[in-house]
């Protein structure tokens, strides 16, 4: 296929957007993708340089030694059944990924459910879309994004709530952003924090966390008072209006209470309200601001009320718009992929279902009931409940909330698998790691957020060992007895059986809305050449091409049992902890631009990690003033559930009283990841996603007594007293030091310097120390090889600068240079070479240095010389040198002695 | 006797003091003074700094002439040489020679230089038994490494050890012995003095520092050096190299004051006001000078003092001594260690490339510098030293030299990254700020 360029889309977030790999690898935007139309991101743009191999998992390992695919497999099977037989298929569980393509998820959902016969599998979705799968279910009678990315752009007013999509969805946000130049659209962000956002914002409600259900229900009531509701849906299209009103009226009494309790601007509110009552082509988009939230559920009808009262729902330029976080979300929760859903989005709640799926999939001891949420769980691994847990391609160790807590529940469980690309905080609580295939390297569908069914094609073979998870997945199943109902050569195999089951009994008018019948035969070739389709894409009618792009606009088309969309009540609850006494501050979690999830992929990228190198936490000047921080200072950031200190940064895009850390930095990363260890485990009681944006901490300031800058080729250093933070280099690797207790004195510096710069036996030491000023400088050579160099100072300011020092590593270094490397830069050892030989030893005049001279200066005899250089006129030694250079000089230069 | 004859300088010390002193009177004042040099040794003035280079064969006897007979004829200078003075009185003013003779002088001028120690030790005048003071000392060395196999030199400061590799280089067996428990204590402190140590070791040299000579055994000749802790060190030729005392024979018996050295005022007048001295035999303000920098100062103040020019005085440079070995840099310049907590010690060390350097800075003034391994910045230091300059600003350049620390300032601000974090560096930006 050389020469052929390859379509496939984007890994990161739920935009979806695609791309084209050339020949040779090389990545641009995909101009024809309905997602991006040639639009990419930073971190979109950079992926072509995380396709490189190094430091991926080749090949499978058994405690720690490689082992063969089949030994590893035979073990994981095993271990699955021994649970099973002993304790129950709900002792086993599989935690899975919204980085699965569709085919991952469809085999293990089946595998899980159907034939394990237990619903104990969960994914990161749970951290990610639960509460706006929760909230769409009790809507629309199923898990249904109405709209399309293209509302935003046809829209008048775009509302944003708890969505920094200006790094989040940053071609979502371009695409938002030329809209609003073109048509002059509204913008209003709904944020406790001021972001990127907030750059095109008109207003900007920066809300008290967690009070969004009590603005959108005084918006209902709005609506309601000034007459902006749509009759027809309120009455015809829709039931529980009126229970819902009622509800409202108890969250928000009255304009001023709702502004009181969202502590926000009552002008601003109100112009918030008249902008939407005013505004037919409204789209409300929200994101993990709503979602992850004890409230998140809630918080998504509420905004879905107002949309339905309005009748603003699936037609253009309108609508709730949910942005998921992963590039699958959405294909997971087709597969039902959720441990309370059971698949292709039908539900443990009807016997039917159950007895549908049982007979399509011919699994007798199919799960008849819903499994544990990945909170639950985790508990449930932790107390013993859980025998045997399969990981796959995520990173629950970091991810998840009280992290501390999941990494004692992965060491407490007897059998721990995990399947990824590169080593994380998880493998290494892995009995049996597996070397998964990348995403360049697979083939599959992926839905993104607007219910587009994309391919992603492998560009590139894997490297070592490496498979995809689904062949992992099935290749287990056989080895549990059920070879015949995983009998799959390749990813079509699964996607037909998957667009068989959707279609399976499916029919209108009360049928499922998920149906892709018309994939169901879908030929190896159409599969090859799939074109980007929104579902449903159902068997024959004037479908499949090109799809639904919206749904219910006529108010019709509702999966509930009466056909008509629900009015959700929704009681305001303000997130379960509050701050207090102890714990005084709001801890809020998000992304920054350019990392993604725990860094697996981005944060191997120096220039990804140019953009903020290092974990911190945000604190707005007010606050900053409060604690006395110093600029220098670390902070100690705590809460009942764990603790990191890290650095801060003055952010006056906060409110006093709430801090912001980013969730991507790990151990592999940071002495201060991972952020999740401070989260609380309160959850949403309908979806069950964790609170992840509203922890209350304690923030003290840490003095450090010295910071430090390590150079070194190995990724690792010891913890200690100090915070650390790594940034990977072309070659290397950078760490920050600050050390919060005086370095160690006397014999003790030499092990803690050695145990910091790994120094191998081999390795030679250069040592600068100036004890009175707190200044150290090490380096670890091995010839001319410098393996490590590690920079001491009371200040940061008194460290050498990064860049020059960073080009030392991988650098060869002559031995004369070898001091200037704890100069943190060569440029001395040039200048020194410069001046050649030292002639003159009295006064350190080179061969070069006279030389030159010599000649420009026209200098004639050994008194002259001495008279500009001062070389010879002490103890007088290089007198003969001199002679002789001063001949050899004039012979060249042919001037007269 | 008219008053219209020119004034009578008679300089008493044909070497390096004397001759530069004189040299810098006749570029002042040619024609001021008839000038006679009477000189102990029969050769012309040389570099007796250089007879380690001689000895070592790196430089020849004519090299290290600095002023060839030819030199005094040319400016009408009177040199005597091979004749040593034992005498003057002060209130004839004349200088009695040993044949008898007598030199009258209007001014005098001493510069007598030193003596080698010897230790109060049996054995020290056998004929195989030698300083390393002049070109006779060198020559019967060379000889003795023609002739003998083995040699001893007593003594690890400067001199020794390059009379040591000197006979090393000419091929003899050669174990040196030391009092102290350092070499070159004098210059080095003590990690300097264990590389140079390290590198002469693994040159070949046999050392026994921190040793006590007890005697030198031999009847007609010395055949070995005893210890005092008994070892016998078996040698055909043994060198007295323990140090160095100002030669004040001459002054004594003209009782003109002296201590260690003839005494002189910041003018080199001695206690006569008619009778100047410079070089290893002077003390002035309690130091006595065994290194050639000061010497040539001294040389400078004399000479304009004699020209006529009273306002000349002399100041002390910081003194900075470097070892003639090849290929062994060593340099060492004012204190060689912190006395109080107000020294304040920079070091780098690079053990395995024999790389060595410490400064010393008080009251963020550099005091002190010893270097090994590394030597061309020596002359920078000495100069920071001499010129008092206040290195805070450049401190954490200072030990990587000259070239390096000269470089502008910015160059060494740490950058941070697009977001910049406070802490390390104080920058408070928009939390959205892009890269």
């Amino acid at each position: 296929m050389a020469g052929r360029v390859i379509r496939t889309t984007c890994p990161y977030c739920g935009v979806g957007c695609g791309l084209v790999a050339a020949a040779d690898g090389t990545l641009s935007a995909d101009p024809d993708h309905p997602a991006n139309k040639g639009r990419l991101c930073s971190k979109g743009a950079a992926l072509g340089d995380t396709l490189a191999t190094d430091g991926r998992l080749l090949h499978p390992q058994i405690g720690g030694r490689n082992a063969s695919w089949d030994e590893a497999l035979d073990r994981i099977a095993a271990a699955m059944t021994r649970a099973v037989a002993d304790h129950g298929p709900d002792a086993v569980a599989l935690y899975v990924s919204g980085q699965f393509l569709t085919e991952d998820y469809y085999v293990a959902n089946k595998l899980m459910k159907g034939f394990v016969g237990s619903a104990n599998i969960d994914t990161n979705s749970r951290l990610c879309m639960a509460s706006s799968v929760a909230g769409h279910v009790r809507a629309f009678g199923e898990d249904i994004v109405p709209g399309c990315y293209e509302d935003i752009e046809l829209a008048d007013l775009v509302v944003l709530v708890g969505s920094n999509a200006a790094w989040c969805h940053p071609v979502l946000y371009q695409r938002l952003a030329a809209a609003r130049e073109k048509r002059g659209t509204k913008v209003v962000v709904i944020d406790p924090r001021r972001t990127a956002t907030n750059d095109i914002a008109d207003i900007h409600l920066a809300l008290r966390p967690g009070t969004d259900v009590a603005v959108f229900a005084g918006l209902l009531l709005h609506l309601v008072a000034t007459g902006a509701c749509n009759n027809a849906w309120t009455h015809d299209y829709a039931t529980g209006f009126d229970e819902t009103i009622k509800s409202a009226r108890e969250a928000a009494p009255s304009l001023a209470e709702v502004a009181a309790v969202a502590d926000v601007a009552i002008e601003d509110l109100e112009r918030f309200y008249q902008w939407f009552a005013a505004t037919e082509r409204t789209v409300t988009l929200f994101s993990q601001g709503v979602n992850q939230s004890s409230a998140g559920t809630d918080k998504v009808n509420a905004i879905v009320n107002c949309h339905l009262a309005t009748g603003r729902v699936g037609r253009p330029g309108l609508g709730p718009l949910s942005l998921t976080g992963q590039p699958n979300a959405m294909g997971g929760r087709e597969v039902g992929g959720l441990a309370n859903q059971l698949a292709a989005h039908m539900g443990f709640a009807n016997a039917a279902d159950v007895d549908r799926v049982r007979r399509f999939w011919n699994a007798p001891r199919i799960a008849t009931q819903p499994g544990l949420k990945a909170v639950e769980l985790f508990d449930a691994v932790l107390d013993g409940r859980i025998k045997a847990l399969w990981i796959l391609s995520t990173n629950p160790a970091v991810s998840m909330p009280r992290a501390e807590r999941v990494r004692a529940a992965l060491a407490a469980c007897p059998f721990v698998a995990v399947s990824d690309c590169w080593p994380t905080d998880t493998t290494r609580f892995a009995e049996i790691v597996l070397p998964a295939a990348a995403w360049a390297e697979k083939d599959g569908m992926v839905t993104n957020s607007e219910r587009c069914i994309s391919r992603q094609r492998a560009f590139r073979p894997p490297p070592g060992e490496a498979r995809p998870d689904w062949w992992m997945l099935i290749e287990v199943a056989r080895r549990m007895g059920w070879a015949e109902a995983f009998d799959y050569r390749t990813p079509i195999d699964i996607f037909r059986e998957h667009a068989r089951l959707s279609a399976f009994e499916n029919n209108e008018p009360k049928g499922r809305l998920f149906d892709i019948g018309a994939l169901a035969d879908l030929s190896d070739e159409d599969y090859d050449a799939f074109p980007p389709m929104y579902w449903p894409l159902r068997r024959g009618a004037d479908h499949p091409r090109p799809g639904v792009k919206r749904l219910f606009g006529d108010g019709t088309g509702f999966t509930t049992a009466d056909g008509r969309a629900r009015f959700v009540p929704t009681p305001y609850r303000a997130p379960v902890v509050p701050a207090g006494e102890q714990f005084p501050f709001i801890l809020n979690t998000g992304r920054v631009r350019d990392q993604w999830h725990t860094m697996t992929r981005t944060g191997r990228l120096p220039r990804l990690m140019a953009h903020q190198r290092e974990p911190r936490v945000d604190i707005c000047s007010e606050d900053v003033t409060r604690l006395q921080l110093k600029d220098s200072d670390l902070v100690r950031v705590e809460s009942p559930h764990g603790a990191a200190v890290l650095p801060f940064r003055i952010a006056d895009g906060l409110r006093a009283g709430e801090v912001f850390a980013p969730m991507h930095w790990t151990d592999q990363f940071t002495s201060a990841g991972p952020i999740g260890r401070l989260v609380g485990a309160a959850t949403d009681p309908v979806s069950g996603q964790p609170e992840l944006k509203a922890s209350p901490v304690r923030l003290t300031a840490v003095a450090p007594q010295w910071q430090g800058l390590l150079l070194s080729d190995s990724a690792h250093v010891p913890q200690g007293s100090y915070y650390w933070a790594r940034v990977p280099l072309e070659r290397g690797h950078a760490f920050t030091l600050m050390g919060w207790e005086p370095l160690p004195s006397g014999r003790g510096t030499e092990f803690w310097v050695a145990a910091l710069l790994g120094a191998s036996t081999a390795a030679e030491l250069v040592i600068y120390a100036d004890p009175a000023r707190g200044t150290y400088r090490y380096a670890s050579m091995v010839g001319r090889k410098l393996e490590a160099c590690l920079f001491i100072a009371r200040a940061g300011s008194a460290l050498p600068p990064r860049e020059a020092a960073a080009a030392l590593l991988g650098t060869r270094i002559e031995p004369e240079a070898r001091a200037f490397v704890l100069a943190g830069d060569l440029g001395g050892a040039a200048a020194l070479n410069a001046a050649g030989p030292t002639i003159c030893s009295c006064f350190g005049v080179g061969l070069n240095t006279l030389h030159d001279a010599i000649v420009s200066r026209r200098l004639t005899s050994v008194a002259e010389i001495g008279a500009v250089l001062r070389a010879g006129t002490n103890c007088g030694s290089c007198i003969p040198e001199l002679n002789s250079i001063l001949n050899s000089a004039q012979a060249q230069t042919g001037t007269a002695a | 006797m008219s008053d219209r004859r020119r004034a009578r300088l008679v300089v008493v010390g044909n070497g390096m003091a004397g001759m530069r002193t004189v040299e810098e009177l006749v570029a002042r004042a040619p024609d001021r003074f008839d000038i006679t040099v009477i000189g102990a040794e029969p050769e012309p003035n040389y570099n007796r700094i250089l007879l380690s280079s001689v000895l070592a064969g790196d430089k020849t006897r004519d090299d290290i002439i600095v002023n060839p007979w030819s030199w005094y004829g040319k400016r009408g200078i009177r040199l005597m040489t091979g004749i040593a003075a034992v005498g003057i009185d002060r209130t004839a003013r004349h200088v009695m020679l040993a044949d008898g003779s007598a030199v009258p002088y209007d001014s005098l001028l001493l510069a007598t230089g030193s003596k080698p120690l010897a230790p109060p030790i049996p054995g020290v005048g056998l004929p195989n038994v030698r300083a390393f003071r002049d070109i006779a000392d060198t020559e019967a060395m060379v000889a003795a490494a023609r002739s003998g196999r083995r040699a001893v030199v007593i003594g690890g400061g400067l001199l020794g050890l390059e009379a040591a590799w000197g006979l090393k280089r000419r091929g003899m067996s050669v174990a040196l012995v030391h009092l102290m428990p350092t070499l070159m204590e004098r210059q080095l402190d003590v990690a300097a003095g264990e590389l140079l140590r390290r590198d002469l070791d693994a040159r070949g040299i046999v050392f026994f520092t921190n040793c006590q000579t007890e005697e030198i055994a031999g009847d007609e000749r010395a055949q070995a050096v005893v210890l005092a802790d008994g070892r016998r060190l078996p040698t055909d030729f043994v060198v007295l190299a323990i140090g160095i005392r100002p030669n004040i024979d001459l002054a004594r018996i003209a009782e003109l004051d002296v201590n260690r050295g003839i005494l002189v005022g910041d003018d080199m007048r001695s206690s006569d006001p008619d009778i100047f001295a410079v070089g290893e035999c002077i003390e002035h303000n309690g130091q006595v000078f065994g290194l050639v920098a000061p010497i040539w100062d001294q040389a400078k103040v004399c000479g304009a003092q004699l020209a006529g020019d009273r306002a000349a005085v002399y100041a002390p440079p910081p003194v900075f001594t470097s070892l003639k070995i090849t290929g062994v840099d060593v340099f060492s310049a004012g204190a060689l260690a912190a006395a109080d907590d107000a020294d304040e010690e920079i070091t780098l060390h690079d053990a395995k490339l024999g790389l060595y350097k410490k400064l010393i800075v008080r009251n963020d003034r550099l005091v002190g510098a010893v270097l090994y391994g590394s030597v061309g910045d020596g002359p920078w230091y000495v100069e920071l030293m001499r010129d008092k300059v206040d290195v805070s600003a450049i401190r954490d350049r200072l030990m990587f030299g000259r070239s390096f620390a000269e470089k502008s300032e910015a160059a060494l601000v740490p950058e941070a990254d697009a977001t910049t974090t406070v802490s390390g560096a104080a920058r408070a930006v928009p939390q959205w700020q892009d890269a």
